[in-house]
């Protein structure tokens, strides 16, 4: 059993953005928590690269603006990995 | 697609499956919440050991800063001198200095500014004032056309690319030594993944990895000639961990980081690998388990016969293990055991099993027995005579590991993984048991500890101290500075904790330029007596001005102390003090915490307190009208006259 994507995303942007959990929605974007700067950006995608073993392209990264934009990135790329 | 079907699809990290890790996120918080420093050190560092990635070691670095202020733990700053993106592995090393009990301060240089910020004695790199500085390049950007163009390039070019490649370097550091004293560790160059020159690479003289691996060499050589410059095999880092799996070649072109997220924690733990034996937080000794950690099986079950232990298959990889354990000893870190188990039927293996490579005379202390481990762990820091903050133990059961760390969380507790194939690789990639310089001494330390216990049964057998110092013969040798006892003298700056009477930690560097000035007199002393040679285990500093001697430094290996050598190199310094025309010798003693075995030695020696600010107190003693500290009769000293360095 693993968690839902949600929760995985969530629990990493609460460690790297030194946020509590219950504060982060889908909704939560750079405009909604202040520690969301744009060294942190770089790391939330890098611990997302190490959490998922993928590494994003530049066109998904530019989406990843939000949490919501996060999990269609992430949501593609699951499409992308299921067998046709 | 639901986000659902996400986690059924992509591969699933440790981490999700993982309840435990999370549950150790939950500890930590609440025993922050309840001030319990300790059990919120001991599951952060747990946590650590699970999972060493990077929301973790954001999660880590921001717990700790919380307990910065209590834990005091000693610190670290660190400049990284670079030409890439180093900004995210910065939570990582500071995770993973923290978890090993080393607070960092780190500071990045502008992007691709080092050679400015070096050359520049008044730029932002020498305001902060590093303890150590890591530089940081690539291939592609000092030597680009050793990186991709070396299709378009002679044999005459290429060579010519080297020497200046070289001789740039050769700068960097010469002018990096000039302005400050800070250590140095260099990158060396990364080969590339796939040289122009294909299968032909590796059949000319002059390939491009050739070229490479000459100015490596070179670098080598040019580290060599200068106190406190370190090469970081950066090519062989990349090298372990698979050159065509290294690199992100997209977030490179976007963002500058030529790393992929894989690696950044491998990076950063090579870097702790330097910065540990640098600030001296290191093991100097580690506890083992038995069953299932030196050997497969358990003894008093399976006898001594039954164990896994040999050159097949599980038994292999124990030795692997007891091989690894053999380089650390060779090393100068001191191995103890701490098994529950029956001592005879221990010791029947120890002594008498075909394939131990560990004997009994391997070992500087043993607690065999069913007590606690985190009582045989004191007992066993106290006979070492180290603090719990220098032992490492090494146990196979999680819940030992577990309970060591709650109730010790200064030991440092190896994570070993269920397969005991990788036992050995765990204890390698360690930066505890790192040195950068070996001293005759390390190289020794087994063996003057077995001499210690010598000591010991005759001090029990003796009437009374006098008796046993004078059995002893002690004969020391008290000596200026010298190029080749340096590293030694400022190892033991840096690591001796008890009897230091200012713990003052200088480095290679700050030491020779302490020496070779004109106001200071650095003095070793070396000891030998009955048993053998103790080796150089004091140091003191002291500068004369305006008729008084001021002691900086005093400080001897725990392993002397208590045998009046202490006395005999204070009377040595009394009467360099009055030959240099002083009428009053003087020195502070700072207390650490750890220094108590220090607190009264001046004032058994007949100085009297003069000043106390806060806890710290300047005692003097005035070389006119006093009794003068005299070396004891039994001590023989032999002074060696000389300049310092």
């Amino acid at each position: 059993m693993t968690e839902p994507a949600f929760e995985r995303v969530r629990n990493i942007a609460a460690d790297v953005l030194n946020t509590p959990p219950q504060q982060i929605t889908s909704q939560s974007s750079p405009e909604t928590i202040a520690e969301w700067d744009s060294v942190q950006h770089l790391n939330l995608i890098l611990a997302l690269e190490e959490e998922f073993g993928i590494q994003f392209e530049p066109e998904e990264i530019e989406q990843m603006g939000s949490i919501e934009g996060i999990l269609a990135v992430l949501d593609g790329r699951a499409e992308q990995a299921r067998p046709a | 697609m639901t986000s659902a079907a996400v986690d059924a699809t992509l591969t699933t990290s440790p981490r999700a499956a993982d309840r435990g890790a999370a549950q150790l996120r939950a500890d930590a918080d609440r025993y922050l919440v309840d001030g319990n420093v300790n059990a919120a050190r001991g599951a952060l560092n747990a946590l650590w050991a699970r999972e060493a990635g990077g929301s973790t070691a954001a999660f880590l670095v921001s717990r700790y800063e919380r307990l910065r202020p209590v834990l005091q733990l000693p610190t670290q700053r660190v400049a990284i001198l670079r030409s890439f993106t180093v900004e995210p592995l910065v939570p990582f090393v500071r995770a993973g200095a923290f978890a090993g009990g080393l607070d960092l301060s780190v500071y990045t240089s502008d992007f691709n500014a080092y050679v400015q910020e070096i050359l520049d004695p008044g730029s932002r790199l020498h305001a902060f004032e590093p303890d150590v500085a890591i530089l940081a390049v690539q291939t592609r950007d000092i030597a680009p056309e050793l990186w991709r163009d070396s299709a378009d390039i002679d044999q005459k070019q290429t060579a010519a690319v080297v020497t200046r490649v070289t001789t740039e370097l050769r700068g960097w550091i010469a002018s990096f030594r000039a302005r400050s004293q800070a250590s140095l560790v260099v990158h060396n160059l990364e080969e590339p993944v796939a040289p122009s020159g294909g299968v032909l690479d590796a059949q000319a003289g002059e390939g491009q990895s050739e070229a490479i691996r000459r100015i490596n060499r070179d670098l080598q050589a040019a580290a060599a000639e200068h106190a406190g410059v370190y090469v970081l095999d950066y090519n062989a880092l990349v090298a372990r961990h698979g050159r065509a799996r290294w690199h992100d070649e997209r977030k490179r072109l976007t963002v500058g980081l030529p790393i992929a997220a894989e690696n950044l924690g491998h990076l950063a733990g090579e870097w702790l690998r330097y910065l540990h034996p640098l600030a001296g937080r290191v093991a100097k000794a580690v506890a083992v388990d038995l069953d299932n950690t030196l050997w497969g099986g358990v003894v008093g079950e399976d006898g001594r016969a039954g164990i896994k232990l040999g050159m097949e298959y599980p038994g292999a990889a124990y030795l692997e293990l007891q091989r690894v354990l053999l380089d650390l000893h060779r090393r100068g870190v001191l191995l103890a055991i701490c098994s529950k188990n029956n001592p005879e039927d221990a010791m029947d293996v120890l002594e008498n099993h075909p394939h131990m490579l560990l004997r009994p005379a391997h070992f500087a202390a043993m607690r065999i027995n069913w007590n606690d481990k985190v009582r045989n762990l004191r007992e066993i820091a106290r006979e070492l005579n180290i603090g719990l903050d220098a032992l490492a133990f090494l146990d196979d059961n999680p819940v030992e590991r577990q309970h060591v760390r709650g109730q010790l969380p200064e030991v440092h507790v190896l994570e070993l993984p269920a397969d005991a194939m990788r036992f050995a690789r765990v204890v390698r990639e360690s930066a505890m048991f790192e040195r950068l310089r070996l001293t005759a001494e390390d190289e020794r330390r087994g063996a003057i500890y077995q001499e210690q216990r010598e000591r010991d049964h005759l001090l029990q057998a003796v009437a009374s101290p006098e008796e046993f110092y004078r059995s002893l013969q002690q004969e020391v040798d008290i000596a200026p500075l010298t190029a080749s006892t340096l590293s030694r003298c400022a190892q033991l700056i840096n690591k001796t904790n008890q009897f230091n009477l200012t713990t003052r930690r200088y480095s290679e560097q700050q030491l020779r330029d302490l020496a070779g000035s004109p106001a200071c007199d650095c003095f070793s002393i070396r000891v030998r007596d009955r048993f053998g040679d103790n080796g150089l285990v004091g140091v003191a500093i002291a500068g004369c001005q305006d008729g008084v001697c001021d002691i900086d430094t005093f400080l001897l290996s725990c392993r002397v102390i208590g045998r009046t050598v202490e006395t005999a190199f204070l009377s040595f310094l009394v009467e360099h003090a009055r030959r240099r025309g002083a009428h009053r010798i003087q020195g502070w003693f700072i207390p650490t915490g750890k220094n108590a075995p220090a607190s009264a030695f001046y004032a058994s020696h007949g100085f009297t307190e003069q000043l106390r600010e806060e806890d710290r107190s300047l005692w003097r003693l005035d070389l006119a009208g006093s009794v003068l500290p005299r070396c004891p009769e039994w001590v023989t000293i032999r002074i060696i006259e000389g300049q310092n360095v």
